[in-house]
């Protein structure tokens, strides 16, 4: 298999060791964008699209940069451009309408858009954003796309009948996505799919959009999979078959109680392991976050270990946000150099000596 | 045959009150209603409660549902807002992407009136009147029980608690829809079917209203299709749009109630069905029958929540054109 993963080592690491650490994707962000957002909303107010351009650029920049301060190694703007998961795509291929917001949960609602014809690619749907964060970073980009899975999952199909197809259409149009955000440099594209956790059963359909995703992608770009709160041993050892670089999952959450789902059989690619948890709004301790980490070894070998939150931080208070990031790299640093002394018996925690 | 244009009730949040509500309420789970209101709360689901009912006017149903804005934890709501029940952590709401509390029965369930209350606002505001309750498989099914102790105990608890909540009604309500949708997806084993229909029977022998059973999300299976079919309700409800073949295959081999009601729009796409053909589906079923069918409630296979508003509002027309005589002939 390619090494993906060296690329994002820093020439001045500072440990033998190198656990790759990253953010889900989307952060809290800064009030006076969520202000902006409301005043660039309301037509009756003079704040034009220039404006709100201005602002996201801002906000982009600045959560890049405290990703960056936090010591991440691969981080992302935050996803200070977008606003849902599956609105923000839909928003710019052309099929989708929208009818208006939809009830998830009490006052929750989303914009639940609607397939209304075949889907066709209109306009480049992340570019921009990877280009200003990468232009703005000093650390390797990674680039977070909603999954045609979930894409399909999430909208009312009023025009292909069939799941399926619909994904399978996506999928050729996030494969498009994927080519140009390459051509541009990026190196590290992670694909979510948070709709796979309440249907399972689907993982086939999920493994054959990865297909058509990564089809023509050079081998050295780095392709993960994000999959949160759902029952894991329902689509393990399925994952093993995908054509991913890396699968990430959502872990702190449930204390690692599905952390033996993946030790058999032999997890095969590389494991991104939540290590913190994205919906509590207390900071863990480094100490605790390194018992985490020590979960993830159980499964793989350091080298093949990547270390980031559960799932996006975007509902937490931003100090707590900062917090929990700061202190998840501060234990992977330390992590890192206990296993270059020989503290930590990586094999053992892997063969469940330890 | 006569055709009467309903819905299975719980209709998604009007904008205004939807806007309204999320900000004097929240976003949390503790946010969630309780069962008592504050007098703005109150007055917006009073407000929300009007334009529910003038839409289905407005629409031309043959029958007008309270709209149940006030039910966020949907089917489960009569007990979530009980005071012998706790609610927990945030469950999915049967295989969608919705979410309810999980209420946890810790006392005796007591009648509450909460569902007759909103009814009387309602019956204050339209003619033909439609109820809606969950049916006693399926809220039984979405609870857990801290009290009664074993199964078959706690769904004649439930059974007898919404037999009190029904008992309550005002006598404007000429139908009484009850919820079933955990019959078809989580069907009870044979052993329990007998007590099943005793449930369902205490609920009905509760009102006087039309009652109508309704599964959805599929077809009830052959041996429960038996036992439903001896209950004392007036009419079984069959969801055409995720199984057409089987209902109708049932009841090409066993018949049905002289009444039946049809889930013959889907409530879960906005894709809005042309009343022709929403026509012919209900005449297909009738002919498909063996036994004689008088009437039938056209409605969406599902609750409407799961639709944005204008899909919803374009759904009920759809529904009360299919069932007007002029397009039937």
């Amino acid at each position: 298999m390619t090494d993906t993963r060296s690329q994002f080592q820093p020439d001045d690491h500072e440990n033998e060791h190198f656990l790759l650490t990253t953010v889900v994707g989307s952060y809290p962000k800064p009030t006076w964008l969520n202000r902006a957002s409301d005043l660039h909303a309301d037509h009756d107010h003079d704040f034009d699209d220039d404006d709100w351009a201005e602002a996201a650029d801002d906000a982009s920049r600045l959560i890049t940069h405290e990703h960056e301060r936090a010591g991440l190694d691969a981080v992302v703007d935050g996803e200070m451009r977008r606003e849902e998961m599956v609105e923000f795509f839909a928003e710019r291929i052309e099929g989708y309408e929208f009818n208006g917001p939809v009830k998830v949960w009490g006052h929750n609602y989303f914009d639940k858009p609607s397939v209304v014809e075949e889907l066709e690619y209109d306009e480049p749907w992340l570019v921009d954003e990877y280009e200003f964060t990468a232009g703005v970073a000093n650390r390797p980009v990674k680039v977070p796309i909603t999954g045609p899975y979930t894409l399909a999952s999430w909208s009312f199909d009023e025009a292909y009948g069939d799941e399926a197809e619909l994904a399978y259409d996506l999928a050729e149009l996030v494969n498009e996505e994927v080519t140009k955000l390459v051509e541009a440099g990026a190196r590290y594209i992670q694909i979510d799919e948070p709709a796979l956790a309440t249907t399972p059963d689907d993982h086939a359909v999920v493994g054959e959009c990865l297909e058509r995703i990564v089809a023509d992608i050079p081998e050295d770009v780095r392709v993960g999979l994000h999959v949160c709160y759902g029952d894991y041993s329902r689509i393990y050892p399925e994952v093993n078959d995908f054509p991913i670089d890396e699968f990430d999952v959502e872990l702190a959450n449930g204390d690692y109680e599905q952390i033996d789902v993946f030790t058999d059989p032999e997890f095969e690619p590389d494991l991104a392991l939540g290590v913190t948890d994205a919906h509590v709004a207390e900071v863990e301790s480094v100490e605790e976050i390194k018992e985490n980490i020590k979960q993830g070894l159980k499964v793989v070998p350091p080298e093949r270990l990547t270390v980031s939150p559960d799932c996006g931080l975007k509902l937490l208070p931003r100090e707590v946000a900062y917090g929990k990031t700061a202190n998840m790299v501060q234990a992977a640093r330390e992590i890192e150099a206990e296993l270059d002394a020989g503290e930590i018996d990586a094999e053992a925690l892997r063969s469940g000596e330890d | 045959m006569q055709r009467i244009a309903s819905t299975l009730g719980l209709f998604p949040l009007p904008d205004a009150q939807r806007d309204r509500l999320a900000d004097l309420k929240g976003h949390q789970k503790e946010d969630l209603i309780g069962g008592e209101e504050p007098p703005e709360l109150t007055e917006t689901y009073d407000a929300a409660r009007e334009r529910l009912i003038d839409d289905q006017h407005d629409a031309g149903l043959d029958r007008v549902v309270e709209g149940q804005a006030r039910w966020d934890d949907f089917l489960a709501h009569p007990l979530c807002v009980h005071e012998s029940v706790r609610t927990e952590g945030i469950v999915r709401y049967y295989d969608n992407n919705n979410f309810y509390r999980e209420p946890v029965v810790t006392d005796e369930l007591t009648e509450s009136g909460d569902v007759a209350a909103d009814l009387r606002k309602a019956a204050g505001l339209t003619d033909d009147l439609q109820a809606v309750l969950p049916g006693p498989y399926s809220l039984s099914a979405l609870a857990t029980d801290e009290y009664y102790g074993d199964r078959a105990t706690f769904l004649d608890a439930v059974a007898e608690f919404l037999a009190g909540e029904a008992a309550a009604f005002p006598d404007a309500v000429e139908t009484l829809y009850l919820l079933e949708p955990s019959l078809v997806t989580d069907a009870p084993e044979s052993g329990e079917h007998e007590r099943v229909r005793d449930a369902i029977d205490a609920v009905v022998g509760a009102v006087d209203a039309e009652v109508v059973v309704q599964g959805y999300w599929g077809t009830f299976d052959e041996a429960l299709h038996g036992h439903l079919l001896d209950t004392d309700a007036d009419a079984l409800g069959y969801d055409l749009v995720t199984a057409e073949e089987a209902a109708t295959d049932l009841v090409r081999e066993h018949g049905t109630t002289d009444r039946v009601s049809l889930g013959v729009v889907d409530g879960q796409n906005t894709r809005v069905e042309e009343p022709a053909a929403v026509g012919d589906r209900v005449e297909a079923f009738r002919e498909a029958a063996s036994s004689g069918i008088d009437a039938a409630y056209l409605t969406p296979n599902t609750e409407l929540f799961h639709l944005p508003v204008n899909k919803c509002v374009a759904k009920l027309r759809t529904l009360a054109t299919a069932a007007d005589p002029e397009v039937a002939r």
